[in-house]
């Protein structure tokens, strides 16, 4: 594997082979689903911390230029957070403590009223309950990494234009919803700021008041200019659904999540009997599409500059696909889920770390990332705007 | 194109229709200017155009406007969206997408159309209103102009035969309101579209109207050639006031006309004007008079700022401004949108941010004081006036205002109300008072505190002529009174009747500073009307044409 430092790559232009586009916002959340499969699996370190490096490699290659695209810092900041967590709670809660456990430290201990019997706080901390909660935690955050990284390699605006056309009012509401949110976040600055203005003595009810009639009003009358807008833009146009078809889509619909639910109960309880796991989820998703594809027919609409799925995108998320599937392949318990008891260095399994390698050949499949031209920072409107927002992690 | 026939809109709770038995056409091709005083239904007659009369305001409709031979009765606006494109006020407020391109296409998806014919669109719309750099921008983070040339370019896309625009300049600088215009001239000239707009600063756009629609205020309406219209109409931009008063008929509609036209009375004016632009205050105040509370005694400055500095993150808003207020004095502080206007005017109040600068107001810093004191020595009216209103009543306003200054020494807010705007009744709700009432109410409760510097923050917005005129003289009045005013505006034409002095701001720095006739007649884009068809005589308003003119009769 060449790392995106090596000379030759380097001295070529970017882009000078590939057209850089942006990945299909859907292909990169298959592959990380894939991703969070295969960690789901184990428990050894050193395939958690290779996943960790996968992710990373291919966030650090192929991520945009947009404010979203920083976001995998906050998601690497969180699996920290999410790590010390684990073990902080491990050594304060001590559980069951083995007699052979190598132990590091006593912490005084808290009697627990004879109620609350059965954990105990303060007392032994031992060396195979911390790194056990240290892998625990290594487990979870890795796995929020691997959303975090969808997250900043897919655009999320064109994750909702993926919907299907019977959830278009959806996608619109929230779409609209968080192009409003700042309006009304600059909304209530204004309104605060403009309340010294009148001296801003009230405190409590009464300043809470003095904020949120200015505001509500603002909102209100720009939602009714947005709706004034978009009616006179064509929004809902078309949309002639019959009762009978109506009727049809919801009762598919009902049936479709029905058997979603019963299939996923039947796959993930051992004890089910087996007609309820797989049939009952395929025969549930199937309905679900009916109804969807039948609610999707009410509606004229078309997309500007739909994202294509091409080679690329089948590439990555077939990465995503094998890496999960080598680690669902049988192989040696002890490798891929070792424990610490007896004490000792994990092995590193052979299949499962070469299903995360896959998964990193993304950063090589898809295409270079659009960046943005620099350009000069304006000033226009920078005497009533806010300073620029962090992205929301 | 556009046919009202015997149409009447009577909104619920309205003592009289806002529209009563209008019966007009518009011909295709035409650039059709709707004129009118603030409430005299022209908003109404747009949005009847569009369809959102009455489908989206409620209320009736009597008899039938039709638009490209479809009834609006049997058409909602959503069916119109492929033959009328309806642009309304503020542009940001009906953005749905998020970058310009998305912006574009966001009409057509909803009309759907095939992506090769939207993708081929947008590149044309891009180029059509030279949007192409601005492609991949967030939509906030445009100037106004731009907003708004993406606004029509986001229903020109639907390729519409009608554009109807809502007073699409009112919160553009000049420069801007001129980007917009020629666009929008360009449109009705190689596309031959269809236009219908409103606008209240004629000055900027008669001279390219084809047709126009004068609403007098009593829901009639008359249409008509712009010349024939507009020597009667109710409002009047400069020219046309010139022309009335020059004695031409029929009034010329561009500076050029009027230039040529006014060969002779440039002749028969005195070499200077009779009197100033503005000034009557500043000139009947005498030296003894005592100066109004809150004011410096002695030497008659008001306020005093040195170096005042306001960023927000990298941006400097702000760049190290001095400036020196003296009593009694109107100060416009003019600029481009972003040039920092705002941001002095709030930081000069105290309540903004000011990372660095002194400000001395009776040697004292509003910043370092109380809200409540520091609005007795500086009062601001910000840009959004209503951001201040949250009581269900003008009553109660003004109650509220007595009780948060009762120590101040100023009459009751009832009082100062009746003097600013007179006729509004306590009983009604502030959101619902016209802008001109809006504004006379946030300067009241602001006056309530007896502030010595009073600060406004784009009064003339939304500002008919009549009520201009009036907020002038009230300007004039406080300033009689020993009160330093700066007020910050676009509009030239009022800059020019209402302030002594001029102040130019650019990219956060004062760039001139000087009296109004100096300042303003040396630049291209700030000259009023009067001074560009008069030039080299050194007038600026109407009035000192017509005082001239009596003085060179008296002679």
């Amino acid at each position: 594997m060449r790392s995106p430092a090596h000379p030759r790559r380097a001295a070529r232009a970017p882009g000078a082979r590939r057209v850089p586009r942006e990945l299909h916002p859907i292909a990169w959340w298959l592959w990380a689903i894939g991703l969070i499969a295969a960690i789901d699996r184990t428990t050894n370190p050193l395939l958690l911390a290779l996943a960790l490096a996968v992710l990373g490699f291919v966030v650090a290659s192929r991520r945009g230029s947009a404010p979203w695209a920083r976001a995998f810092r906050y998601y690497v900041m969180l699996a920290g957070f999410v790590i010390v967590l684990r073990v902080v709670f491990r050594t304060v809660f001590t559980t069951g403590v083995a007699p052979g456990d190598h132990i590091l430290f006593r912490l005084p201990e808290v009697p627990a009223p004879r109620w609350y019997a059965g954990v105990e706080i303060g007392g032994p901390v031992s060396l195979e309950g911390t790194l056990s909660a240290l892998v625990d935690g290594l487990r979870l955050g890795t796995m929020l990494c691997c959303i975090g990284a969808a997250n900043a390699l897919a655009n999320p605006k064109r994750a909702l234009r993926v919907l299907p056309g019977a959830l278009y009012e959806l996608g619109a509401a929230v779409a609209v919803a968080v192009t409003l949110a700042p309006q009304l976040i600059e909304s209530v600055q204004r309104v605060a700021r403009a309340r010294r203005l009148r001296g801003g003595r009230r405190r409590g009810l009464g300043a809470v008041r003095a904020i949120a009639i200015p505001v509500l009003a603002d909102a209100l009358e720009r939602s009714l200019l947005l709706a004034a807008a978009m009616d006179s833009r064509g929004y809902g146009r078309g949309g002639a659904a019959t009762a009978a078809s109506r009727r049809l889509t919801g009762a598919l619909m009902l049936t479709g999540l029905a058997g979603l639910c019963v299939g996923a109960y039947g796959l993930l309880d051992a004890t089910a009997p087996p007609p309820l796991g797989a049939p009952a989820l395929l025969t549930g998703a199937i309905a679900c599409g009916a109804a969807l594809g039948l609610g999707g027919r009410r509606v004229a609409r078309t997309r500007y500059r739909p994202d294509p799925w091409r080679a690329p995108e089948w590439a990555v998320v077939l990465c995503g696909a094998a890496c999960a599937a080598l680690l669902f392949v049988p192989a040696d318990a002890a490798a891929v889920d070792p424990t610490f008891d007896p004490l000792r260095f994990p092995p590193l399994p052979a299949l499962p770390a070469l299903g995360l390698l896959i998964a990193a050949i993304p950063a090589l499949a898809a295409p270079p990332p659009v960046r943005a031209r620099p350009r000069a920072p304006t000033a226009d409107g920078a005497a009533e705007a806010p300073a620029p927002t962090e992205p929301v992690a | 194109m556009i046919a009202f026939d015997h149409v009447t809109v009577t909104y619920p709770e309205a003592r009289a229709p806002a529209l009563a038995d209008v019966t007009l056409e518009v011909d295709e091709g035409e650039l059709c200017l709707v004129v009118g005083r603030t409430g005299s239904g022209k908003s109404t007659l747009l949005r009847a155009a569009g369809g959102l009369v009455p489908h989206f305001t409620g209320g009736t409709l009597a008899g039938t406007v039709t638009v490209a031979g479809r009834s609006t009765a049997s058409h909602r606006p959503r069916e119109l969206a492929d033959v009328v494109g309806v642009v309304l006020q503020d542009p940001l407020a009906g953005f749905v997408a998020d970058t310009v391109e998305e912006e574009l296409a966001y009409g057509m998806e909803q009309l759907a159309l095939a992506p090769a014919v939207m993708r081929k669109r947008v590149e044309e719309t891009l180029d059509l209103l030279g949007l192409a750099d601005l492609r991949d921008r967030a939509l906030r983070e445009l100037s106004g102009g731009q907003q708004q040339r993406v606004a029509i370019g986001a229903v020109l896309t639907a390729h519409p035969r009608v554009l109807v625009l809502d007073e699409p300049t009112s919160a553009l600088d000049p420069t801007a309101a001129e980007e917009v215009l020629a666009a929008i001239r360009r449109l009705v000239h190689d596309l031959g579209l269809t236009v219908l707009m409103a606008e209240h600063r004629l000055e900027r756009v008669i001279e390219h109207a084809d047709s126009v629609i004068h609403l007098p205020g009593d829901g009639s309406a008359c249409a008509g050639a712009p010349a024939e219209i507009l020597e009667g109409a109710s409002v009047a931009a400069p020219i046309v006031q010139l022309a009335r008063t020059a004695g031409w008929s029929p009034p010329p509609l561009s500076v050029r006309d009027a230039r040529r036209r006014s060969t002779g009375l440039r002749e028969r004016l005195p070499e200077t004007p009779p009197n100033p632009a503005c000034g009557a205050a500043l000139r009947e105040r005498p030296r003894d008079r005592p100066p109004a509370p809150g004011t410096a005694p002695g030497d008659g400055e008001a306020l005093c700022a040195r170096g005042i500095v306001v960023r927000y993150g990298e941006v400097v808003a702000v760049a190290g401004v001095d400036l020196r207020l003296a009593a009694g004095e109107i100060v416009a502080l003019m600029g481009r949108n972003g040039s920092g206007k705002s941001s002095l005017l709030w930081a000069l109040q105290g309540s903004g941010r000011r990372q660095a600068g002194r400000v001395a107001v009776s040697g004292r810093d509003p910043a370092r004081l109380s809200a409540a004191a520091a609005r007795q020595l500086v009062g601001l009216v910000p840009q959004t006036a209503a951001d201040l209103l949250y009581l269900p009543s003008v009553g109660a306003e003004l109650a509220q205002a007595d009780r948060e200054s009762a120590d101040a020494a100023s009459p009751p807010a009832r009082a100062l109300l009746d003097r600013i705007a007179p006729g509004i009744d306590d009983s009604g709700d502030p959101r619902d008072l016209s802008e001109g009432q809006r504004l006379g109410l946030v300067l009241a409760l602001q006056l309530r505190a007896a502030p010595g510097v009073v600060l406004l923050d784009e009064p003339t917005r939304g500002l008919d002529y009549a009520a201009k005129r009036a907020l002038a003289a009230v300007l004039d009045e406080l300033a009689g009174e020993g009160r330093a005013i700066v007020l910050s505006t676009h509009d030239v034409e009022f800059v020019a009747v209402a302030s002594h002095r001029v102040i130019v701001m650019a990219q956060g720095e004062i760039v001139a500073d000087g009296p109004t006739n100096e300042v303003v007649v040396a630049s291209p884009a700030f000259a009023p009307q009067v001074a560009k068809i008069l030039a080299p005589l050194p007038y600026l308003t109407v009035e000192q044409v017509r005082d001239g003119l009596a003085a060179a009769g008296t002679r």
